[in-house]
């Protein structure tokens, strides 16, 4: 009787120690439902629902602090596919958050850029290039259509065209 | 020439009704001079070719109309002499799907004035002039997938063997049983000329077994030619072993891996058509201008092959076959199990057009209705691409395209085995084909987004180390000015010459 619980409570204290040190010292593992989320986001970075970027957005749904209408360029579909993740009602998309969407891309008016540089920085994906002094023009084949650059742009010459315009 | 039986069998597959014997009682019909062609500018898979009549201009037979640029094209030809009416966009069958694209249109006078030879008929013997010659000659695969012969014979890779494709297992088409039982030396030779291009240790002519009178003309014909490399293997008369992939793994053993093309294990596939057109080019200096082209079903007046000029209107032809006949329910390019409706006879034969078939109301399946999958397998016995049918119906249907990557989507080779097979009328075909749409569309923006992501990670690891150097710097100077006189001294001449500077470049600029 005796032997038997000190064997027991000895292995359970024991135990206890290890997972606490596992926990304690070995590095935090990946957030699968974060990774999971971000991968039905479309990840074009536009902080159009209102968070940093598509990470943080999907950080605070997996949180449970935002809703998953917040994504313009994602739409109904990924709000479909948030739903079915994580087992939530379906709900309609936020429209007043904004409009970007992924059929289109940016396109610089060559007749009207000053060359002044306050696009490209501003860029998440860097599909702008161009020197100060110079023209700039856009790479469309990396340009999402997040519209970030529009509000920087000092002369107004920045578009959305069709992306396969 | 040997002949021999492979002992392997073939995957899956089924044994369907030939309907062959109405279109291979006559000889094949010749001398047909349509009043019309509609030569559309890509006949290939490939870059269009560019056309170099303009509307007005008189062509001969065996002109040039349109010029393959690109390495993988061919060129297009004036199959019969006529004047440019047009050059516009209509609707062309091509291999999976009706398509709009850019065709040059001829009024035929019908005279049928040929070309005179030029003084460059001679066959070069250099490979890569052969292989332009071949490209300049407009051949492409003649079996339904037109791929650019110049390119399929232009590999890199050694060959362990050339394959003469001549299985024709699909139901209704009998275009190249036709040939074979007319031109095997010409198919022949087609074979051997390919086989030195390639320079292939064996040629390998494929036939199924349904074709006697087709094995016994080839045979003849590969043992006058008296060259040992040949060997012909009878296949037995399962749909659909005539695939390319099929065929190779019948024949070898090799299964051909997914994504990858046969020829990438050395194994080339040549239709019988195709060294036909090979063996005119070179024999004669005549380019593609005609293909044996099968007219079959209940619904034609005399079923039989025509050696149909590339371009003329289906319509045409069928007339030429004596017309429509009783009631006709639908219009197939292509065999009964791999074809597709067509909505209008306007529209002409392409080089890859190997069989119309005018299908009475009594050949074509009425009842549509769709009952619930039983998962019975029988989808998964007969798929000849070793897939589950069943499988990829569920995930098809519910979008999962995770599964559908993971169930091999892609390795579909749309032949209808599993339609056939299917004791519940499930359209499985029609579904992977809708879904092989939707799952490339979905990986095109998975791949987007994945880079995207990855754009972005380094925009932010590159914004943030700037940051911290602009810091740095600013820390370093702030303490050595607050150490130091001297510096300081420094720093403010140095911040007074920036100002200059830059107060002489702005200058200088207005």
């Amino acid at each position: 009787m005796l032997i038997g619980t000190v064997v027991l409570a000895g292995l359970a204290l024991g135990l206890c120690a290890v997972l606490v040190l596992t926990d304690r010292l070995l590095p935090a593992g990946k957030d699968p439902v974060t990774d999971r989320i971000e991968s039905l986001l479309p990840r074009i970075q536009c902080a159009q629902c209102g968070y940093a970027g598509c990470r943080p957005y999907a950080k605070a749904i997996a949180a449970g602090e935002a809703d998953i209408n917040r994504c313009p360029p994602g739409g109904e579909e990924t709000i479909r596919q948030l739903a079915e993740l994580l087992g939530r009602e379906a709900v309609e998309l936020d429209t007043t958050l904004g409009s970007a969407s992924m059929n289109r891309v940016a396109r610089i008016d060559e007749q009207n850029c000053i060359g002044c540089n306050r696009c490209v920085p501003v860029c998440p994906v860097d599909a702008i290039v161009g020197v100060q002094q110079t023209i700039h023009a856009v790479i469309a084949a990396h340009c999402t259509g997040c519209e970030l650059c529009l509000a920087h742009c000092p002369v107004d010459c920045i578009d959305l065209v069709p992306r396969d315009a | 020439m040997l002949e021999y039986t492979p002992d392997r069998r073939p995957t899956g597959g089924l044994r369907l009704p030939a309907h062959k014997e109405a279109s291979t009682a006559q000889p094949i019909a010749r001398g047909f001079v349509p009043r019309r062609l509609i030569l559309a500018l890509q006949q290939h898979q490939g870059p269009a070719t560019t056309p170099v009549v303009s509307p007005g201009d008189r062509v001969l037979k065996g002109q040039v109309v349109a010029r393959a640029r690109a390495l993988r094209s061919a060129a297009v030809h004036a199959s019969t002499s006529g004047h440019v009416r047009a050059i516009e966009d209509r609707l062309v069958p091509s291999v999976h799907a009706v398509h709009r694209t850019r065709c040059i249109v001829i009024d035929a006078d019908g005279e049928d004035e040929p070309l005179a030879p030029g003084k460059s008929a001679r066959w070069p013997k250099d490979p890569e002039r052969q292989l332009k010659r071949i490209r300049d000659g407009g051949i492409v695969g003649l079996g339904g997938g037109v791929f650019p012969t110049a390119e399929k014979l232009g590999i890199h890779t050694p060959c362990k063997a050339l394959i003469i494709n001549g299985v024709e297992c699909e139901p209704y088409i009998s275009c190249d049983d036709v040939l074979m039982r007319e031109e095997a030396e010409g198919i022949i030779d087609g074979a051997l000329i390919m086989r030195d291009i390639l320079s292939a240790p064996e040629c390998i002519v494929a036939i199924e077994r349904d074709k006697p009178q087709a094995i016994e003309a080839i045979l003849e014909a590969g043992r006058a030619s008296g060259d040992t490399a040949l060997k012909l293997a009878d296949i037995p008369t399962i749909y659909p072993t005539g695939g390319e992939r099929q065929l190779v793994e019948m024949l070898t053993g090799e299964e051909v891996p997914s994504t990858h093309y046969p020829s990438e294990i050395g194994y080339i596939c040549q239709n019988v058509g195709t060294a036909f057109a090979l063996h005119r080019l070179v024999r004669a200096g005549q380019p593609l201008l005609s293909r044996i082209v099968t007219v079959a079903g209940d619904g034609v007046a005399r079923p039989q092959n025509v050696d149909t000029p590339i371009g003329t209107p289906i319509s045409e032809l069928i007339e030429f076959c004596g017309g429509y006949r009783g009631e006709v329910d639908r219009l197939i390019v292509g065999g009964s199990m791999m074809g597709y409706a067509l909505p209008n006879d306007e529209m002409p034969i392409t080089k890859g057009g190997n069989c119309i078939i005018v299908a009475a109301r009594s050949e074509v399946r009425q009842d549509f209705s769709e009952r619930y999958c039983i998962r019975c397998g029988n989808c998964g016995t007969a798929c000849p691409a070793r897939l589950l049918p069943q499988e990829l119906l569920r995930a098809a249907r519910s979008d999962d395209h995770e599964m559908l990557d993971e169930f091999g989507l892609t390795d579909c080779i749309e032949c209808g085995c599993c339609d056939v097979i299917c004791p519940s009328q499930i359209p499985l075909t029609e579904v992977f084909r809708n879904a092989k749409f939707a799952h490339a569309r979905y990986q095109r923006q998975h791949v987007f987004s994945a880079e995207t992501q990855q754009r972005y990670q380094r925009h932010r690891e590159r914004q943030r180390a700037d940051a911290r150097r602009g810091k740095d710097l600013q820390d370093n100077l702030r303490h050595e000015v607050e150490t130091d006189e001297a510096a300081k001294q420094r720093a403010i001449e140095a911040a007074i010459k920036r100002a200059r500077q830059r107060r002489s470049h702005d200058a200088d600029r207005d």
